[in-house]
């Protein structure tokens, strides 16, 4: 019934991580372990929020994406990019500027994600309306969300609102569009840059979706240092390249920060942002402790994708930016349409819903109920032993982890460092022998004195 | 496998905890979401029941692999009329509480609605028992 097929952004480089824990200790849905002075990732537990790579001291972790020369396997290169990426620059560096950069770079041409909004404002406002679709509605925007959703929250998968984000229309825009002007399907390549890891596993293994118009994601830091790099090469005219209009309109600027969704919707809707403030209302929402709320607009990231974890820019200051934007925008006549994107209305209609989305608990201690009910008596016993105070020594972050993963027999008690004291007080495990488990978990190096365990400059990146 | 609670009442900000407790127990045990559903609202709207009216009071759960059995106790006023209470929209909350969004007068309806055997005992300046059942494989 699920899909077992589950495609990860976020991997550890073996290499170059030192075991320190911070990620485990962050992990919204306990998705990650150190073993072998390792982190570990659980794969059906990560919903690829990057809160891990936020915190990692030694840039163990990275986000995948696709080696920058592959637009040079499409004969016609278009960038998709989100209406964040000029808000990661200063004030002089214009909109257009970042456009002309891009062109040079090797792109045909720039399109932004949210080109589409307005199409899909109507569609998410009749399908709200819509009587049988379960309240609230809850925007399938954040793929960081959905993942959050079917993992913790299967209850509530039914609620995801099943219509394409606009990145996916906005592919489908661009590809009709292009193939009208005689392009072939396999010359196009459309490029999305990126903020988050979460829009990269959505695109290699979409939800609800066959598979995705996008041949190809980069991600934002990458084109970050690119513009920057380039910037001294253009000329005052590129600078000031007024070819691209800021076709987008006001709604669509603004889309993807906090409120740019429920701001659009009619009837009662709230936004949320932050991966920890959506668990603690979705518990509530779960338990049906809230009621009569049309549309929940939820944003993994803090200001929603303005603090993706790929932004360079400071996200507070992209926001403000890019309602700079929407006021330089107050006059321009061709205020969102600019584009064609109108002409493609009933084409784009039709392809804009998306099939069912299936719940993926990872809770659940074994797929037989009595043989989970058994786990479960075991783990509670086991949870008397156990300290209760979380401390992360055994390579699990809380004790409840650790007491799951040793009924699920990815773990031993003795991996606790309380009982392993407690053992060795009554002679039934010899300190060495306990010693060389911490060093199975925390590996060899970590006992060595070594004052630069992190390297100091590298804490801060 | 069997789970206590102990519910204090008027204490509001803790109403929940239980049922958020519960439903963490059967995801674990791999039980049809739609089903942890109507256990999770029934179960919640008891707990809410105990917090506003009561003064105290012990929910009980027996988990086994065909049912879900919920056995909520409590020291109250009791319900005189059990008929009226299980009216739509029949409230005796005080006004304190329905300022708080609680009393609509939904929670017992609500908690039968959701649940596939239901029954309550109630004596006045006693208290008040729910007994309520959802079997797992329907």
């Amino acid at each position: 019934m699920e899909s077992k097929v589950f495609h990860h952004a976020l991997t550890i480089r073996q290499d170059v991580c030192i075991g320190c824990s911070h990620c485990m200790r962050v992990c919204p849905t306990e998705a990650l372990r150190v073993k072998n002075g390792k982190a570990e990732l659980y794969e059906n537990k990560c919903i690829d929020c990057g809160e891990c790579f936020r915190v990692c001291p030694t840039n163990a972790i990275i986000i995948e994406q696709d080696d920058f020369s592959k637009i040079y396997n499409y004969n016609y290169r278009v960038a998709l990019v989100p209406s964040i990426l000029t808000g990661q620059f200063s004030d002089e560096i214009t909109a257009s500027a970042v456009t002309s950069i891009l062109l040079k770079l090797g792109f045909n041409e720039v399109v932004e994600v949210e080109t589409s909004v307005e199409l899909l404002k109507e569609e998410i406002n009749s399908y709200i309306a819509n009587k049988s679709h379960s309240k609230p509605v809850i925007s399938s925007f954040c793929p960081a969300i959905v993942r959050l959703i079917q993992v913790k929250f299967p209850s509530l998968v039914e609620n995801l609102m099943l219509l394409k984000p606009p990145l996916d229309i906005t592919s489908l825009y661009i590809k009709k569009k292009l193939q009208e002007r005689g392009i072939s399907d396999n010359e196009i390549g459309i490029f999305y840059i990126t903020p988050c890891a979460a829009k990269i596993a959505a695109i290699k293994s979409p939800v609800g979706e066959e598979k995705s118009e996008v041949a190809g994601v980069i991600n934002m830091n990458l084109i970050y240092n690119k513009v920057l790099k380039s910037l001294v090469h253009l000329s005052e005219t590129e600078k000031g390249l007024s070819g691209r209009k800021d076709c987008l309109t006001d709604s669509g600027l603004i889309w993807s920060l906090t409120n740019g969704e429920a701001s659009q919707v009619k009837g009662r809707s709230l936004a949320i942002d932050g991966v920890y403030n959506i668990v603690e209302f979705l518990e509530k929402l779960e338990n049906e402790e809230i009621s009569d709320i049309d549309f929940l607009e939820l944003r993994a990231c803090d200001e929603s994708c303005a603090g993706g974890v790929l932004t360079t820019g400071n996200r507070f200051l992209t926001v403000e930016r890019l309602h700079k934007r929407v006021e330089a925008n107050k006059d321009r006549e061709l205020k969102g349409f600019g584009n064609r994107i109108l002409d493609y209305k009933d084409f784009l209609k039709s392809r804009i819903p998306i099939g069912e989305i299936k719940p993926r608990s990872m809770m659940k201690l074994d797929e037989d109920m009595a043989k989970a009910m058994k786990k479960m008596e075991r783990s509670n016993r086991l949870m008397c032993f156990l300290p209760g105070i979380d401390c992360g020594s055994c390579g699990a972050p809380t004790c409840q982890a650790l007491a799951e993963d040793i009924v699920q027999g990815k773990a031993a008690i003795s991996h606790c460092i309380f009982l392993q004291k407690t053992m060795e007080q009554t002679h039934k495990l010899h300190p060495d022998h306990s010693f060389r488990i911490m060093e199975k978990i925390w590996g060899k190096d970590r006992f060595e004195k070594n004052c630069n365990k992190i390297d100091k400059s590298k804490r801060y990146h | 496998m069997h789970f206590e609670y102990k519910i204090e009442g008027g204490d509001f900000t803790r109403a929940g905890n239980a049922s958020s407790q519960v439903k963490r127990t059967l995801k674990q045990l791999n039980v049809d979401p739609k089903v942890i559903k109507r256990v999770v609202v029934a179960l919640y709207e008891g707990e809410v029941n105990i917090v506003a009216h009561a003064y105290h009071g012990e929910i009980h759960i027996d988990i086994d692999t065909e049912k879900i059995k919920m056995t909520l106790i409590d020291k109250g006023p009791g319900i005189p009329n059990i008929e009226q209470a299980m009216e739509m929209g029949f409230s005796t909350a005080t006004p304190e509480v329905r300022e708080m969004g609680f009393g609509a007068g939904m929670g017992l309806p609500n908690i039968k609605k959701n649940s596939d055997k239901f029954r309550i005992e109630s004596e006045v300046g006693v208290g008040t028992k729910l007994f309520i059942e959802v079997y797992i494989n329907q």
